[in-house]
Parts: structure tokens; sequence; C-alpha cells
């Protein structure tokens, strides 16, 4: 394997009055991939990221502070939303959407999974003859025109995994073989083996051995929303900024807050305007503008950018910039076994069963998903909810349950499907002003009937498995509309009608010829509630083609 | 100790390297240099003061949080990992807002211990099960479910927060602090070797 150069070059530094090729608004999954490849395609680019930019020493396993105390995510105090289940409620204050504010994005704090969408996934409206009264569209791409790409982001970024019997075509294995199984992935297949179904090996974007200059996986149980100290996971924060300022054409400027993408008199993107770290307005020109701000913040951008010329939001003469968001639906089954399970121990998730993939209608409803084995918790959180229900919740029984059960409890996570509606959406909040004085998002949300029928069917099914594996006892958390979510997809979904999309199959917005987006937002379905080799594949399509698109001249 | 695992856990990726283990010097430097941090950030100094409580309150709050998570079995409970001084630096801190809670809730567990035992000079000098008794009666109010919530992040937190002196609150719950692990991890991890 070809070690990745070290960096040879320091990294740009423009100034925000240079006129760069590219400005990448957001520094993510989709972010950190389209700066690597228009740098190393020869372009000069700066990537704007409103959060602080961290090293691996400034990385912790504090529970307390990152899900508790709201550190390294977007900030409430600062940059508050609102939230209403319809269009009929007044939105009230409310920490619905968290996402990762540092470089790198949610991705440097993610879980790892990794899955591909199947063929039938990008045509499922057509093939399902629709679902009333909800959005869902086919995609404007194939399976077979992604392929190389999710191949080529799992190569570039170091992926562990090995395909599974439902697993569609690929061009190239996976370049590391899976994970080391953990206690929760055997109990998976044990479970699911006895009812005749095919678990797998979770597929994720960590290293299982050295590859490409990073170590391995050690195993240190922190993965679930914490960055990796050892750079074992394969993000855009540990993988694709360093190869983009190694090109020495890629400037990563943290804290910088965007504000509004500026359009000249042409309805061409002439750059951004941002709040630098000490909250003054810059304006960094630029000859073509990137958006990758993810499924919320895309939309609040181009929405906080309506100008006399687009009155309704930029990009937005469709109307559906900010409709069509998409959560994914996710729910736990917990179980109790006789012996130490510690799933404190390396990455969330070892094994998979994705039986229950594909939509049937027969089932009654629209949706599938995939169930995984894991742990879900950690010391705080266990210790305030990861009880059996009915449990003593202080004194010596508490005291000695949380003894004996942490180590041997585990969770079936199943994650599940949203529909596209547009009445769940991101608009701008009437009233409520972040602290820079620009528009917050309001956040309308109630999950599809389908959604929830869909996550009880996994769910029933994830306490099947976990009673065939032997559990001592199983509970299963309650199925209810979701009122949080770290997956944001759909607001300025890709089609080929500019009528009903935002941006087209090369992820350029119909409406501004230099204007591409880029993320979760880009997402026509929900995939299985593991978006992010997706929008990866999308990313380093779109890079690719913006390039070309650059050289011919095209932007 | 945490620190002397991840010593040992060096010496063990040192050894492996003399071995001509699979492992790159590169990546193992930047191993090492992530493990040597880990062990540095995890020595934090425990408090022994209150700033935002005072002793009296301090000493009725701990008892209160020794029979939430009491020691059972050997095994520390709130009072041995210190979560108190979580509790007193969180509202000092950015809990402020429920000191007069606090406050209150200790008169009240007093003015109850009293009713309880008379003459009893405060909710700290009750036997244990008179504690529970009290605690029974509160166990609903809003003081109580703050307390309980504070008294998990006081003794399951990092260090750093004030409390889980030492990690042993981790330890309680069986988990070591280490930041690295090897294969297998649990229990059952031995089914899956036999099958295959």
């Amino acid at each position: 394997m070809a070690r990745q150069q070290a960096p040879t070059r320091p990294a740009a530094r423009f100034q925000p009055s240079d006129t760069v090729d590219f400005v990448i608004v957001g520094s993510g999954a989709a972010g950190g991939i389209i700066a690597k490849e228009l740098s190393t395609a020869g372009h000069s680019v700066v990537v704007l990221e409103q959060g602080p930019r961290l090293t691996e020493r400034q990385f912790d396993h504090d529970e307390y502070g990152t899900f508790m105390r709201g550190h390294n995510i977007n900030d409430p105090a600062k940059q508050p939303h609102t939230f209403r289940a319809n269009a009929q409620q007044t939105a009230q204050k409310r920490q619905t959407i968290i996402y990762g504010r540092l470089v790198g994005g949610s991705n440097a704090h993610f879980t790892g999974n990794f899955w591909r969408m199947r063929p039938g996934d990008f045509n499922e409206a057509s093939r399902l003859g629709g679902v009333k009264g909800t959005a869902l569209a086919d995609w404007p791409l194939t399976y077979e025109e992604l392929e190389p790409y999710y191949t080529k982001a799992e190569w570039e970024l170091g992926v562990s995994g090995e395909p599974g019997p439902f697993d569609p075509p690929r061009s190239r294995p996976y370049p590391m073989p899976p994970l080391p199984v953990k206690s929760s992935g055997v109990l998976l297949e044990r479970g699911a083996r006895a009812l005749g179904l095919h678990p797998q090996p979770s597929q994720m974007a960590i290293n299982s051995r050295t590859y490409n200059g990073r170590p391995a996986c050690q195993h240190c149980g922190f993965c679930l929303i914490f960055m990796c100290e050892f750079r074992a996971k394969s993000t855009s924060m540990a993988v694709m900024l360093p190869l983009a300022e190694a090109t020495g054409r890629c400037e990563v400027r943290p804290n910088s807050y965007v504000a509004q993408i500026e359009v000249g008199a042409d309805g061409r993107a002439t750059g951004v305007t941002y709040f630098d770290g000490s909250n003054r307005m810059q304006r960094q020109r630029a000859k073509a503008v990137v958006v990758c701000a993810n499924g919320s913040e895309t939309p609040r951008l181009l929405l906080n950018s309506a100008s006399a010329r687009f009155p309704h939001g930029l990009a937005n003469s469709s109307g559906v910039v900010g409709k069509h968001l998409m959560f994914n639906s996710y729910t736990e089954v917990h179980a109790q076994f006789e012996h130490p399970l510690n799933e404190f121990k390396s990455v969330q998730n070892t094994r998979m069963v994705l039986d229950f993939y594909a939509t049937d209608l027969k089932r009654g409803f629209y949706g599938g998903g995939g169930i995984d084995g894991r742990f879900g918790k950690y010391p705080v959180t266990f210790a305030l909810d990861g009880l059996a229900p009915g449990s003593p919740t202080w004194g010596e029984g508490y005291a000695r349950q949380l003894q004996q059960q942490f180590s041997r409890t585990m969770a079936f996570g199943c994650h599940g499907t949203s529909l596209p509606l547009e009445s769940n959406n991101i608009t701008l909040d009437p009233s409520l002003k972040d602290a820079w004085g620009l528009p917050c998002m309001r956040v309308t949300y109630t999950d599809h009937p389908d959604d929830l029928k869909n996550s009880a069917f996994l769910s029933s099914h994830a306490a099947d498995i976990a009673q065939a594996a032997g559990a001592l006892k199983v509970w299963r958390d309650p199925v209810v509309p979701q009122t949080q979510a770290v997956h944001l997809l759909g607001t300025c979904r890709m089609g080929n009608d500019p009528r009903t999309s935002v941006v087209d199959r090369y992820n350029r917005t119909h409406d501004v010829r230099n204007l591409f987006i880029c993320d979760g937002s880009s997402m026509v379905t929900s995939s299985r509630g593991q978006p992010t080799e997706t929008i990866s594949a999308l990313a380093f399509r779109a890079g690719e083609h913006i390039a070309d698109f650059a050289r011919r001249g095209e932007i | 100790m945490t620190m002397s695992r991840c010593d040992d856990r060096r010496a063990f990726l040192r050894a492996a390297i003399a071995a001509g283990a699979a492992w790159a010097t590169a990546d193992l430097l930047h191993v090492e240099e992530a493990l040597a941090f880990a062990s540095q950030r995890a020595t934090a100094t425990a408090a022994t003061q209150t700033t935002a409580l005072t002793p009296e309150d301090a000493t009725v709050i701990d008892a209160l949080c020794s029979r939430i998570i009491p020691s059972v079995d050997g095994r520390p409970g709130a009072r041995d990992v210190g979560a108190v001084h979580f509790i007193d630096r969180a509202l000092a801190t950015f809990n402020a807002s429920q000191r007069p809670m606090y406050v209150a809730g200790a008169a009240d567990l007093n003015r109850r211990a009293r009713a309880t035992v008379s003459g009893a000079a405060s909710f700290a000098s009750l036997t244990p099960a008179q504690q529970d008794e009290v605690i029974r009666e509160i166990e609903a109010t809003p003081f109580f479910q703050a307390v309980r919530v504070d008294t998990i992040v006081g003794t399951f937190a990092l260090p750093s927060w004030g409390g889980n002196r030492d990690y042993m609150g981790w330890h309680l719950l069986g988990l070591e602090h280490q930041m690295t692990f090897q294969a297998p991890f649990g229990y059952y991890d031995a089914d899956a070797n036999r099958k295959s």
C-alpha cells in the first residue's frame, strides 16, 4: 500500500480580498472531500468552518461535556433554533438539531458506520409507485453511476468490512478486513442465525490495521460522538483536509461563521461574507461557491442569502430549499446477559443484520433498515437510564445493579428510513436572531406514520433477536415521533427538474451556475439510517465533476 | 490506576516494534504520543473544600449522595468518589441557579431528620436506614431528582469535573479506563472464535 505523502508544502494562506477559485462552506464529510478533490486538481480553495480547529491533543473522553454540556457541537446559547411539530404550532426554542461544530464537522465525531445504498434505493419511488401524500422521488443517479465513487470513498478514506449477502455489487473489495468482533456482535449473530437471518460484519470507516500512515483502532471505546485521538477513524479531519492542505493550494479557515452568499448583478455568486473569530465581518471572494454546511445550515444559508434578484432565498426558484427534511428513524432494544460483554471497549458495533433493508409493501408501510449490536451508553448516560424498567433508581439495589449490569448490557440499534415530506422542513424563524444578528432556523418536523411503523417493526425484530440470543432481560425504547436529530438530509434535494429540485445531478444549483451544494441536503431519499458513505461518494463525484467543469471553462 | 495501565500499554507497543510487529514506526510514535497525553490528562486533583455549599450543607448533600449511590459489596459509592465536589463546583459556576434549591433542600432534610429522630443534629447524623426512610418522603421532589442526576454526574463524569476521584466511579461499574484494549473484549467473544 502506498503511503500518502506527508505535507510537502505549507498550507496556503489567502487574504479575504483574494479571489480564490473556490470557497467551500463547511469542512465535514463532503466539504473535506471536495476541498481535497479541487485542490489536488490545481485549484485554490478556502474552506470556511464556523467551529475551531482542534488537534488530537484536545480530544477527550468527556461524556458529560460532550453529551450534556454541548462541547464541540452547535451552541444553543449563541446560535439557537426553534422547533415545532407542525405549521399550526408556534415554534419554541429547543435543541433539535445537533451537529459537530469544529474543523471536520459532524464527520469528525461520527460513529464510523459506512453503508452503501443499493441499486433499488435510487428508483424506489417509481418501483413502488410512489407513496401517497409524500414527496418520495427517484434520484437523478443510478447506483452504477455512483459505484465508482463509493469505491473511491472506501479506498481513499479507509474502510474496514466485508460484503454481506444482500450487499450491492462492488468493483473492488474493502481495503481492510472487518474490525475484531465484540460480544455484542457475537450475540447479535447468535440470535439472528437462530431466527434464520443473515448477520454480517459491520462496515466501518475505522482502520482495522495500519492504513495510509494512520494506525489501527486501539479499541479505547470512545467513538460515538467523540473524535479519535489515534486518527484511526477515517474522516475528513484525519484524511481529506491534510491532503488538501498538503497541495499548498488549500486554506482551512476555522472560526469563520458564514452569513451570506453574495451574488453579483449578473446573478453569479461572487463569494461569501462571514464573521471571523473576533466577530468582524469579512468577505471571501471566489470564482465559485460550494456549500457543504449540512442539511440544516445549508438551507438556512440559502434562505439568509435572499436578495432582490432571489427574493425567496438563493437557488430557491423551486421553493423546495429547506423542504423534505429527513432525520432517519432510530430506536434501541436493550438487553442484559449473564456474563460480561464489556461493551465499553472498542468500536460501537461489529455485526449487523440487513435482512429488513428493502421496502416490502406487504408489511403495510414504506421503509426498511438495519439492526446492529452495540452499547450506545457511557457511564453517566448508563446510570441515568441504562437499567431495565422497574429497577431501583437510588439506594443499595441501584448501586448493585449498576455494578452488575454495566458490563452485561447491550443495545440493538435499529436504523431506519424517513419519508420526504414538504411539511418537514427548515425555514427561518420569524423573530429569533443568533448572536451575530442572523435569523435562526426553525425546524418543523413530525415523523410520517410509516417511519414510526418501520421503526416499531425493526424494534420488534431486534427484540426477537435479543431473546433468541439468550438475553436474561429485554426491553424496548418506546417508538415516538423524533424531536432530536443528528442526520440532516434532503433539504436541497438533487434532481433533473429545476421546478422540483435544488441541485442537478452534478450538485450544481439549477439557478446559479457557479454555486454548488453537496452534503446531506442533496439526498433525495434517506438511506437506511447510515448516510455518510453516500454523502462521501456524492462529494467525490461532485468534486471530480466540478474540477472538470472548471477546466473546461463551464463554471 | 489509569496512568500505569497506559504506561504498560506503551511498553507493550515498544515491545511490539522490537518484535517486528506490522506497525510503521511513524504510526507508533503517534499512538505513543496520544497515550502519553491521555495519561497526563488523567491526573486530576481532587477538591477537599466546598465553596458554593456551606460545610454543614455540604455534609447533608454528601450524606444524600452516599444514599443515592451507596458503597456496597466493598465497591466505592458516591461519597468515596467525592461526588459532592462536582455538585459544589457546579453550584458555584454553571449550575448557580440551583443553589437556592440545594440550600432549601438540605434544610428540609434536616427538618425531616428531626421529625424522624427527635434531637437529631442533621440528616447526616441519621443511620443509613433512617436516611433512606426520609429520602422515600422526598423521592418525587424536583430537589431529589436534581441531586440524583448530579450525584450520577459527580460519580461518573470525568474527574476533571470535580468528582469521580481517581476514576473510582468507573471502577465500580467495571469500566477500566484504558486508551487501548485488545480482543477478546468480553465473555461471548470466544464463541465467534470457536465457530470459525
